[in-house]
């Protein structure tokens, strides 16, 4: 059988979606409320899932306390309370919807050293969710 | 191909060691988790059920079945229970959330007589959870 250990978290932070290549009218029509030159926040939840083979003598695909430590200095620590348009380096000329949100956080994890990186899901709110997940030939297309 | 899932809950103790470590280590990889007196979880499981739906009763399989399955294999075997200590197909492993789930889908897979066994999560708390799926499966 196959296994997955799925790990929740969660950050704060603002965006505002607007992409520099559209006028303003149309970052308006497309953005909608999202468009808002101040931006506006969300509570974002992370899942995460990862693979491996169960090490017999802790029981355990990974240890808890080395994915949680690793995702708090790669993802939680960088993201919380930020404005990710302006203080994610990533985000500077990339539109930080939950979509790319989920493909930045897949990349800032996918060398976690001890277990398989396999989806990152990012609920926006407790209405809205994206996934991003390898793809079973092994690789993953950005 | 229709999937049905069903959600049931229960409470158990448990606790992680290795008795090949000493104290020292075993706090160390284990942290709060190598407590010897234990701590506890609200489990929540669900089991997801694939198959294509009767022509004649429109189910998959009849809930009240899994349902009695479910209560007699893993709420009868693990709720309100020491893991490490009643529950003998854990004997000589840690009770982790992958191995409990791994041992759910073992119990369950040769009990499920219409449709087969698709997923089993095991929820150790809102924040952690496993996913056991066929091998091969998506």
């Amino acid at each position: 059988m196959n296994l997955i250990l799925n790990r929740r978290y969660s950050f704060a932070a603002s965006h505002r979606l607007h992409a520099a290549q559209l006028s303003d009218e149309e970052n308006r029509r497309i953005y909608g409320k999202c468009n808002n030159p101040y931006g506006h926040g969300h509570n974002y939840v992370v899942e995460i899932g990862v693979t491996g083979p169960v090490d017999p003598e802790t029981g355990m695909i990974t240890n808890l306390m080395d994915l949680d430590s690793y995702v708090k200095r790669e993802v939680l620590d960088a993201f919380d309370h930020t404005y990710l348009n302006e203080q994610i380096p990533e985000f500077a000329a990339t539109v930080p919807t939950t979509e790319n949100l989920c493909r930045e956080i897949f990349r800032r994890l996918e060398k976690f050293p001890s277990a398989r990186l396999e989806r990152v899901r990012v609920e926006e709110t407790g209405l809205n969710s994206f996934e991003y997940a390898r793809d079973p030939a092994g690789g993953h297309s950005r | 191909m229709v999937r049905i899932t069903r959600k049931i809950e229960f409470s158990a103790a448990h606790l992680y060691r290795n008795p090949k470590w000493s104290e020292e280590e075993n706090r160390r990889v284990f942290g709060k988790c190598s407590n010897p007196h234990g701590h506890g979880h609200n489990y929540v499981l669900e089991v997801t059920i694939a198959g294509a739906p009767d022509p004649v009763t429109g189910m998959v399989l009849d809930l009240k079945e899994l349902k009695e399955i479910l209560q007699r294999e893993v709420v009868d075997r693990m709720d309100h229970r020491f893991l490490n200590y009643e529950v003998p197909e854990l004997a000589g492993q840690n009770p982790t959330c992958e191995n409990v789930a791994q041992l759910i889908w073992k119990l369950l897979d040769p009990k499920i007589t219409h449709g087969r066994l698709d997923r089993v999560r095991l929820y150790e708390s809102p924040e952690l959870f496993v996913d056991c799926t066929a091998e091969g499966a998506a």
